[in-house]
């Protein structure tokens, strides 16, 4: 059992939460290593018990049988005292592990994510910033993320960040986490929320604190000029064909709300929800069929013709 | 009575077969209300059920074994995950209990069948209705894709249009009154029908399980029931229980589903606690140490359980202090199954343990339980909790508790009890094979999912990327689970095999000491000739020869000996002495449950495809079967 442990431990580029990235996730992998400590303690001195309780005896040595304690006390000790005593320690861990975490930091980031199906909307209320599946964070700050769903529940989970909270409709939800350096963690929905809860991942981009603060001023900053060359092409083609019936870009008279801001689109590392790398050839076939990439998703797909399509992608590149 | 006694015993025997035999054929198989029958039909029947659910969850591991396969799609996995959780919880693992309760418990308290013996064929077939109820929807292409717990919004109208939950809500409704007259049964047969002498302290430790298990049962359910009816309302009425837009609470909903949930984790898993306290013991060939103490673990399991249900709902955003409570809560139930796991060791130590095949069952479940209780006392810390919910490591942990602590110990007693069931022993060399393709195939399938959780793989996720640095063990699970799989098949080719070349079993094959082990294999139509008097929690090992009661001629005593057997008749005697109190006439074959259940049926198929007609037809066809089973008490075939 160890050994699958290390094992998979040594498997690099899980979204582990025993590789913790923050003082939240930090917090309970202690707890995880001292709950483990324990139960390996407990297992072996049970499982112990129960290979010498079974062993064959000779009649010889029938004296044996009799039990270290009296039957009573045997049962005291080990099926009441001894679970009592580590289920006290367990109980204080619980207590203030759990007073730990739910601790309002002074002056956190705030964000409100919202999810859908199978994507996540990320707004930045005081900065009047919004995007979807990729949550930029400065690192080193306490972030305080409201959470609630437009449809059923999903589920919150960025493992090496912070346990789970859950979107619940009709409710607001608050996960505190802080990223202690810059990088890229991988989250994932985790209460099963349709056919595609599978491809409802998302990234935490934690960046260096004047980074993330560019980022931010980029992304208030009043729109951008109207593009020139084959991206105002694309950018017609947005705003004429169905594309704006769901999408929103900043700027532009596309409004639609059922589907992510694309607003920063360029920016992003990835699309359909942290589903593949945002490139060209994603995008396009994103386009085209997404249904090819994510079965179910609610993108019907696009028909364009070739220099549409290329207008299109060289368009939602732009946006950055 | 003395006229009675002075005949040889082959006659006897052979009139009460005549008195007590079923109907031959077609008839006796719908009519009949003999616990024994019944008992194995439901063992049986679960069995195919647990292997279509096998073949479910073989399926999906086909699908998870290497990352963006394309074995089945994300919509069939969906089907697939949610009806094996449906179908291992509710048609097979809490009916197959029934079973055994069925078949064992009269003839564990010493008495001619159950306290409803019509109530019981009508549970049977409220089962078999409600199992087939459910799996039509793979006939019209429509399963169930919700999850076994169906959480709102995911499964109301808007999210879920299809007809595929309604299956879910009504199918759950429905075999959820099985569970209920089955539990009452029990509860009125254990306090009512116990031979005499047979006080509340002799009572066998799988009978308190069985009493404990139906306790929860009658006040767990009523919650899962409302819960379903609320859902179906709510889809096929259009009211807004559940629904947030309308005022409604989409919490509600988790709230009455785990306030059954998670009582329904130990209505599985008491029972089969049940079961391997009285296996150790026969095997350890000796009494159970700390009796009390077991069956005061059980009973306070049963009390907790209640207490519990919010650690399924750590992630949803409740208040922590609220929270802190049930963690806490959660915590203390480790001190009865600390308290049993001691009981175990204390009776093997002071024994000799007898490697048969039903005692390594119970030697590999202490094994298995003890690393499901553990992973059970981790997750209800919340912080840890809030990490591996809804991940693998919660996949893990309750198939170690559900799968490895109830599966097990079910196993087991297939080997233990069918002997008594069918006179034939099953192959002990194809039992230990079995045990060993079973106990090494459900390590290494479940344990590394423990890994998968905390490396963080979600559960029912229909596929997973690349170079998350899950492949290899998700490899290594589904060569355990083939490897498990094997080993449950190799359990049905002994049991195939014993029909026709299993050594016949004698009365009491394992010298054992409960009253089951008192009467010929397989049990005689009758059980027992005349009621046996109880002196010792261990009849059969301190009373030899095993007293009979004689019928006397007052209303408490006159059904005890032959004579009673000879007339339908079984005593009652008082709930916790035991002692002489009444007579009970035993109804005989008949129609009306199976009638009654088929009304039943009707009336769900009508709600299903809304069709007013035909829910009417249903009402009226069940109406008819309830007065007339009022009217007719007499006993005798429709």
């Amino acid at each position: 059992m160890a050994a699958a442990l290390v094992v998979g431990a040594c498997g690099s580029g899980s979204p582990s939460a025993l590789d913790p990235k923050g003082p939240a996730s930090e917090r309970i992998a202690q707890v995880w290593w001292l709950m483990l400590a324990l139960a390996v303690a407990v297992y072996l001195v049970v499982g112990a018990l129960i290979l010498l309780s079974s062993r064959r005896k000779r009649a010889a040595e029938e004296g044996d049988r009799r039990l270290p304690l009296s039957e009573n006390a045997f049962i005291w000790v080990g099926g009441v005292a001894v679970p009592t005593a580590i289920l006290l320690v367990l109980a204080v861990v619980t207590v203030s592990s759990t007073a730990e975490l739910t601790q309002a930091d002074d002056d956190p980031l705030r964000i409100e994510v919202e999810g859908f199906k199978w994507w996540w909307e990320v707004r930045y209320p005081d900065a009047d910033v919004v995007t979807a599946n990729e949550i930029h964070v400065p690192a080193g700050r306490p972030v305080e993320i409201e959470l609630t769903s437009a449809d059923v529940i999903h589920s919150f989970w960025v493992p090496e960040l912070a346990g789970k909270v859950d979107l619940v409709p009709g409710q607001r939800n608050v996960l505190r986490l802080t990223a202690d350096e810059p990088g890229e963690y991988r989250g994932q929905c985790a209460e099963f929320c349709g056919i595609q809860h599978a491809r409802m991942a998302f990234l935490v981009i934690a960046d260096e604190p004047t980074a993330f603060e560019d980022w931010i001023e980029r992304h208030r900053a009043p729109p951008p000029d109207p593009p020139a060359g084959p991206a105002a092409e694309g950018e017609r083609i947005f705003e004429s064909t169905s594309c704006a019936g769901c999408h929103t870009i900043r700027g532009t008279s596309a409004r639609g709300t059922s589907g992510p801001d694309l607003s920063d689109f360029g920016s992003r590392r990835t699309l359909g929800a942290a589903l593949v790398e945002n490139n060209r050839g994603n995008l396009g076939g994103w386009i085209v069929n997404a249904q090819a990439l994510k079965p179910g998703n609610l993108m019907p797909p696009v028909s364009l013709e070739p220099d549409e399509l290329q207008a299109l992608i060289a368009y939602l590149e732009s946006r950055r | 009575m003395a006229v009675v006694e002075e005949r040889p015993a082959e006659e006897i025997e052979h009139e009460l077969e005549e008195v007590w035999e079923d109907a031959p054929g077609i008839p006796g198989f719908f009519a009949t209300v003999d616990h024994k029958r019944i008992g194995m039909r439901y063992i049986y029947t679960a069995f195919i059920f647990f292997f279509i659910a096998g073949l479910q969850a073989l399926f999906i591991r086909a699908q998870l074994t290497v990352p963006e396969a394309d074995v089945v799609g994300p919509e069939t996995y969906n089907q697939l995950f949610t009806m094996h959780g449906t179908t291992m919880i509710f048609l097979f693992n809490t009916p197959v209990l029934a079973g055994f309760g069925n078949y064992l418990l009269p003839l564990q308290l010493g008495t001619r069948d159950m306290a409803f013996p019509r109530l019981n064929a009508f549970s049977y077939w409220v089962f078999v209705l409600a199992g087939m109820f459910m799996y039509t929807s793979y006939l019209v292409g429509a399963p169930p894709d919700g999850g076994w717990f169906a959480y709102l919004p995911l499964t109301d109208k808007v999210n879920s249009p299809g007809i595929n939950l309604d299956f879910w809500g009504l199918g759950v409704i429905f075999v959820g009154i099985s569970t209920t007259v089955g539990a009452i049964n029990f509860i009125v047969t254990t306090f009512k029908l116990r031979a005499p002498g047979m006080s509340i302290n002799r009572l066998p430790l799988f009978v308190w399980s069985i009493l404990a298990m139906a306790f929860m049962i009658i006040f767990a359910v009523p919650a899962v029931t409302v819960a379903a009816a609320l859902l179906e309302a709510d889809r096929l009425f259009g009211t807004a229980f559940f629904d947030v837009a309308r005022g409604g609470s989409a919490l509600l909903y988790q709230h009455l589903f785990w306030f059954w949930g998670h009582p329904e984790v130990y209505i599985l898993f008491v029972p089969a606690v049940g079961m391997v306290s009285m296996m150790i013991p026969v095997f350890s060939r000796r009494a159970v140490s700390g009796y009390v103490w077991a069956a005061g673990s059980l009973v306070a399991i049963a009390f907790i359980s209640f207490g519990v249900w919010v650690h399924h709902m750590f992630a949803a955003g409740l208040p922590a202090l609220a929270m802190s409570f049930f963690s806490a809560a959660s915590l203390v139930i480790a001190i009865p199954s600390g308290v049993l796991f001691f009981v175990w060791i204390a009776t093997m130590w002071q024994g000799q343990v007898r490697w048969t095949t039903p005692m390594l069952f119970s030697f590999g479940f202490l094994f298995i339980f003890l690393a499901g209780g553990l992973t059970g006392v981790m997750v209800s810390v919340l912080p840890f909790d809030w990490q591996v919910t809804d991940s693998y490591f919660i996949v893990a942990h309750f198939h170690y508790v559900l799968n490895g602590a109830v599966v097990f110990p079910i196993f087991g007693a297939l080997y233990f009890w069918l002997p008594k069931m069918t006179g034939r022993m099953l192959s002990e060399r194809l039992g230990r094979l079995s045990f060993w393709s079973m106990f090494v195939g459900f390590n290494v399938a479940f344990f590394p999912m423990h890994v998968l959780g905390l490396f963080g793989m979600p559960r029912r996720v229909y596929t997973y990327a690349e170079g998350l640095g899950w492949e290899t063990l998700n490899v290594v699970v589904t060569a355990g689970s083939l490897l498990f799989g094997l080993g449950t098949l190799l359990t049905v080719v002994a049991w195939v095999m014993s029909r026709s070349r299993g050594a016949p079993a004698g009365d009491n094959p394992w010298d054992a000491d409960s009253l089951e082990w008192a009467v010929a294999s397989p049990t005689p139509h009758y059980n027992f000739r005349a009621i046996p008097v109880v002196a010792s929690r261990h009849p059969l090992w301190d009373q030899q020869p095993l007293p009979e009661a004689m019928s006397g001629d007052d209303e408490g005593t006159r059904s005890m000996g032959t004579p009673g057997a000879l007339a339908d008749e079984t005593p009652i005697t008082t709930g916790l002495d035991a002692g002489a109190e009444e007579t009970m006439e035993i109804p005989r074959e008949t129609y009306l449950p199976f009638l009654l259940a088929l009304g039943l049926a009707v009336f769900f198929t009508g709600l299903l495809v809304e069709a007013v007609v035909v829910g009417v037809a249903g009402v009226v066809v069940a109406t008819i079967g309830l007065l007339w089973w009022a009217w007719r008490t007499e006993a005798d075939l429709v």
